[in-house]
């Protein structure tokens, strides 16, 4: 298992070197440069352009050098932990990002835990009672949480409670807490605030893992092993939850691996309708601001955030599953 | 016995027993007949028998062709030019069209009157029920072309000529544009964005999957790489840091094109993926060795006898691409990074509606999300259809 583990995490720096390729290509997408942009940015708020430090920009940047020396200056300085600085914040990214990274991956790992909690009971119920009421409800549900797009939910959720209760129920803190120092307090109002993103974002998998457990589990059912128990007067609930259950959640794994990416590319919706102070809003605003090492940082993290999703993936499935474990060694 | 004894009991006797053996020997006949057509009939009429049973798909295909049909003539459909804009008319609520009245079939709306709140400088609307405006079907409009084609100004809903007043039955937007016209016009963007960006992932679905499925090799190993690290991106971020490196400059039809080669590049992974599969499969049968064995030409084996055998799981797979890609245009138009007005899509229509002081203003501008929801659930359903149909063998 070891092995195993050590064999992926070897692929990691590969999938990070293509990962940052596609980073700067993004980059390096739209017309002009940083320097141009950073240039006109400056005159534009009326500050003085000192000549000395544009061509320490330029040299710093590789600017006059073919586009690999460019990249891997680029890289060089990521490795050091330097993301540039925001044209628009006039930050450096590292803290920009920083300040809503914790965020992101709270409402990611919230989300997830939901998805779950909520997609394998309604995965077995449906198994167990299929073609019930309830089966069908879910079905039902199941289709139109995947037609319903995530910033349509959370628009029409939005819009009821402020008709109804007269709240708006936007961002992650209360007003008195948004820039306050982390207390007991602040917790508090960030779990108050947390769920309905949550719920909202987490809708969508849990109707598409609740199937794939279904579906597992109803092939798993058919089974003759299941006959054998019941003929020895094993009771049905423990039966179920103990054998096929235990097998049906095992693809479900394997379903992290893309469920990952899925659920941090969503949240870049979720988050700019209802703003949140997460990653996402920041991502939208760099890219229409053209602020493109912000822009491309982000990104980055968004593909690390993914990889690490598949990461433990992988490892859960390992660990869960002797057939891998047995496979690879 | 008398004969009228006879008459009441038609299903007593020997001739009863006559008449059901018949009636039996002809169901047999009927399903040897119906066995016959079963094996003698193409794939396609075989998953269109089975494709057939799946009521809610087949009904779904209905809905869908008339989505098709408002995507051909949205100017039919509309009942104002859809860029028409008016500044004394700006968020005029949704007016239901009434059917019947005191005098019976008089199709009409109630009319609205407006003032300007002195304070925010906002129109406000009442419905004003002592107002009626008719309605009359097939009505004069603007003028435009069916097709590009045909000159005409028949519209399916409109007032009367001679009334004063306009229908706005979706309401209108910040710019006193009517939201119905515009849906029938992001119709066809929508729609047709979300088949184009299929075609192409079909395109590059087929040719890398086929390669890939075909070959072996090294060359497998290379793509199915490709797709894992495609798959493992998240897709919304680089779409939208693709899209929003498109020039500002670029006219409507370079912005669609390039939009829909956009969502493509990571959309034909699951398309190649499941060729791929299907050529894995298909490569060991027996049929495609005979193929092979009597000499016909690597292009002849694919395109001849592999393509056509998994030719319906490609629909199937297709048809459950096309919402997705709808879905995906809607996001980035609505984050105002794929589409831009002028151009009208369901995602531009909703981006009216993108934060909660517009909601709260005018409800009635998240209506068009209904018509991405009806879609995408007509689409998702009929491609499940197909998918179970797709194998008629099974």
């Amino acid at each position: 298992m070891l092995q195993y583990i050590i064999k992926r995490l070897l692929l990691l720096p590969f999938l990070l070197f293509i990962f940052s390729v596609i980073a700067f290509i993004l980059i390096q997408a739209p017309p002009g440069d940083f320097l141009t942009s950073y240039m006109a940015e400056l005159s534009a708020s009326g500050s003085s352009v000192d000549r000395a430090q544009i061509e320490a920009l330029r040299e710093l940047y590789g600017l006059d050098q073919p586009m690999y020396i460019q990249y891997l200056k680029w890289v060089g300085r990521l490795l050091q932990w330097d993301l540039g600085v925001s044209l628009d914040f006039q930050r450096p990214n590292t803290e920009l990002i920083g300040e809503r990274l914790l965020l992101t991956v709270l409402l990611g790992a919230f989300t997830f835990a939901f998805t779950w909690i909520m997609a394998i009971p309604i995965g077995i119920l449906s198994a167990t009672r299929q073609y019930s009421f309830f089966d069908y409800f879910f079905t039902v549900f199941n289709y139109i949480g995947v037609a319903t797009p995530t910033f349509m939910t959370a628009l029409v959720l939005m819009w009821l409670a402020f008709k109804y209760y007269g709240i708006s129920v936007t961002g992650l803190f209360s007003s008195e807490y948004v820039d306050a120092p982390w207390s007991w307090g602040r917790v508090v109002d960030l779990l108050k605030h947390m769920w309905l993103p949550m719920v909202i974002l987490g809708m969508d998998g849990t109707a598409r893992l609740a199937r794939v457990m279904r579906a597992n589990l109803l092939d798993e059912l058919k089974k003759p092993y299941m006959e054998m128990a019941r003929a020895k007067g094993m009771s049905e609930f423990k039966l179920v939850m103990k054998y096929p259950v235990r097998l049906a959640i095992n693809p479900l794994v394997s379903t992290i691996g893309w469920y990952f990416p899925l659920l941090f590319s969503g949240s870049v919706i979720v988050a700019t309708v209802m703003n949140l102070p997460t990653i996402g809003p920041m991502l939208l605003r760099s890219l229409i601001s053209q602020d493109m090492f912000l822009a491309g940082s982000i990104i980055l993290i968004y593909m690390f955030l993914a990889i690490i999703g598949t990461l433990i993936s992988d490892i859960l499935l390992v660990w869960l599953d002797p057939r891998i474990r047995m496979e690879e060694s | 016995m008398t004969a009228g004894h006879e008459s009441k009991s038609p299903l007593s006797g020997p001739d009863a027993d006559r008449l059901a053996v018949e009636e039996l020997s002809g169901a047999l006949i009927g399903l040897a007949k119906d066995a016959e057509a079963i094996y003698v009939a193409p794939n396609w009429k075989l998953v269109w028998w089975r494709f057939k049973k799946h009521r809610l798909a087949v009904f779904s295909g209905f809905i869908l062709i008339f989505i098709i049909i408002i995507a051909l003539f949205p100017d039919f459909f509309s009942t104002q030019d859809p860029q028409e804009s008016s500044a004394t008319g700006s968020f005029i609520p949704v007016q239901g069209v009434h059917f019947f009245d005191e005098d019976g079939f008089v199709p009409f709306v109630y009319g609205v009157e407006g003032q300007r709140n002195p304070v925010s400088r906002r129109m406000e609307w009442q419905i004003d029920e002592t107002k009626k405006i008719p309605v009359q079907f097939f009505a004069a409009g603007y003028s435009y072309k069916l097709l590009g084609l045909i000159p005409t100004d028949i519209h399916l809903l409109g007032v009367a000529e001679d009334s004063a007043g306009a229908i706005h039955l979706l309401g209108t937007d910040r710019l006193g544009r009517d939201q119905w016209s515009r849906l029938m016009h992001g119709t066809r963007v929508s729609l047709s964005i979300g088949l184009v960006a299929v075609i192409f992932s079909i395109f590059f679905g087929i040719l890398l999957g086929g390669i890939s499925g075909y070959y072996g090799g090294v060359i497998d190993l290379v793509i199915q790489r490709l797709i894992e690290i495609l798959q493992s991106l998240p897709p919304i971020p680089i779409w939208m840091a693709l899209t929003a490196a498109l020039p500002r400059d670029w006219s409507v039809e370079q912005t669609y094109f390039a939009i829909t080669i956009i969502l493509s590049l990571i959309g034909w992974t699951t398309l190649g993926r499941e060729v791929r599969g299907r050529f894995l499969a298909l490569r060991e049968e027996d049929f495609v060795v005979a193929a092979q064995l009597a000499g016909c030409s690597q292009m002849r084996v694919i395109f001849r006898h592999m393509v056509p055998a998994f030719t319906s799981h490609i629909i199937a797979t297709s048809t459950l691409a096309v919402p997705v890609m709808i879905i995906n245009e809607t996001f980035l138009s609505f984050l105002g990074l794929g589409l831009r007005p002028p151009a009208i899509s369901w995602g531009v229509l909703l981006q009216e509606a993108q934060n909660l002081q517009s909601i709260a203003l005018a409800p009635w501008l998240l209506l068009p999300g209904l018509a991405v929801i009806i879609t995408v659930l007509a689409l998702n359903i009929l491609g499940d259809g197909l998918r179970d149909a797709a194998d008629p063998y099974s």
